[in-house]
């Protein structure tokens, strides 16, 4: 298992989403700079939270044209897992690889706070069957107000892609979306942080399950180990 | 060249900053106000011709960085010709 986390210029979260793989579920992990190029072996790669660019234009929109980011589309479109968190997740929606976009906070407020979260039956690892029906993860941003049209909207729902939902929306988001994955299964985007739900001092510990449950899309035999 | 590019939010896309300065306008007094909505104006200077690939050009740029498509539109106006 390895585990690849990207570093842009004004990521903030790339050490806890480190932490979260290193530490919390003992998988060897590295940093791989927006510069390069390449990924390497990855089993899968990981958008931490921030301002990749200072989130000028909008956020994500020039992160996506970062050099790696040619890399992390291709890895993408053979299969390999991909997850966002936060600020990741905007970049994956600017990039394409996840439907929708994110926008300004209804409340025009920066949101910082532990959600409750409805776990979608979104697969054969992401369910409440293997996460359970509610879990608690903290969110802190200001354009987590997702959006999609109709038609794509329709889509999200008949192919199950919603993974999780506010029970208490914070930010407007349509239909109280907090994440969702790629119709192949393969990519995840989710505004709340599993990066910062694992340690003790956390205000949960969901997140070892999250990203547990990321890995199981192609690692079955992980969620198998920690039921 | 002098470009002007606007990129708005899509009419049927929720546009929270729109609303809240629209909030603001009637408190300042305007009445009548139906709606609010607030974009972006990016300014480009170019050197080189007005041609048709030149436009080709710059309406990839505006759909691929400029604007989201999936929130936004975007209409730019070419001055100086």
């Amino acid at each position: 298992m390895n585990i690849a986390v990207l570093q842009f210029p004004g990521s903030n979260c790339d050490q806890d989403a480190f932490q979260l793989f290193a530490s919390g579920l003992g998988l060897p992990t590295r940093y791989v700079w927006h510069k390069d190029t390449r990924l390497g072996e990855a089993d899968l790669v990981v958008l931490p939270g921030g301002f990749a660019y200072g989130d000028y234009l909008r956020c994500g929109a020039i992160a996506r044209f970062s050099p790696v980011m040619g890399a992390v589309r291709e890895y993408a479109r053979k299969g390999g897992l991909v997850l966002g968190i936060c600020n990741g997740f905007q970049i994956l929606c600017e990039a394409g690889l996840l439907p929708g976009a994110l926008i300004r906070n209804s409340s025009l407020e920066y949101r910082c706070m532990t959600c409750e979260l409805a776990v979608e039956d979104a697969g054969p690892a992401f369910n409440p069957g293997t996460l359970g029906a509610r879990i608690r993860l903290p969110i802190g941003h200001g354009e987590g107000n997702f959006r999609i049209d109709e038609a794509g909207r329709a889509g999200l729902e008949a192919n199950r892609q919603v993974i999780l939902r506010y029970l208490d929306n914070p930010n407007g988001s349509l239909d109280g979306i907090a994440g969702v994955r790629s119709e192949a299964g393969n990519v995840f985007g989710m505004m709340p942080h599993p990066d910062r739900a694992f340690e003790r001092f956390h205000p949960s510990r969901d997140g070892l399950s999250v990203a547990r449950a990321v890995l199981a899309a192609r690692f079955p035999d992980l969620i198998r180990k920690s039921a | 060249m002098k470009i002007k590019v606007f990129v708005t939010p899509k009419r049927n896309v929720l546009d929270p900053q729109g609303a809240a300065v629209g909030h603001a306008l009637e408190s300042l007094g305007l009445r009548g106000l139906k709606s609010a909505r607030v974009g972006k104006v990016i300014e480009l200077d170019v050197d080189g011709p007005d041609t048709p690939q030149f436009r080709a050009q710059l309406d990839k740029l505006c759909r691929d960085l400029l604007s989201n498509p999936v929130i936004e539109d975007y209409h730019y106006e070419i001055a100086g010709h």
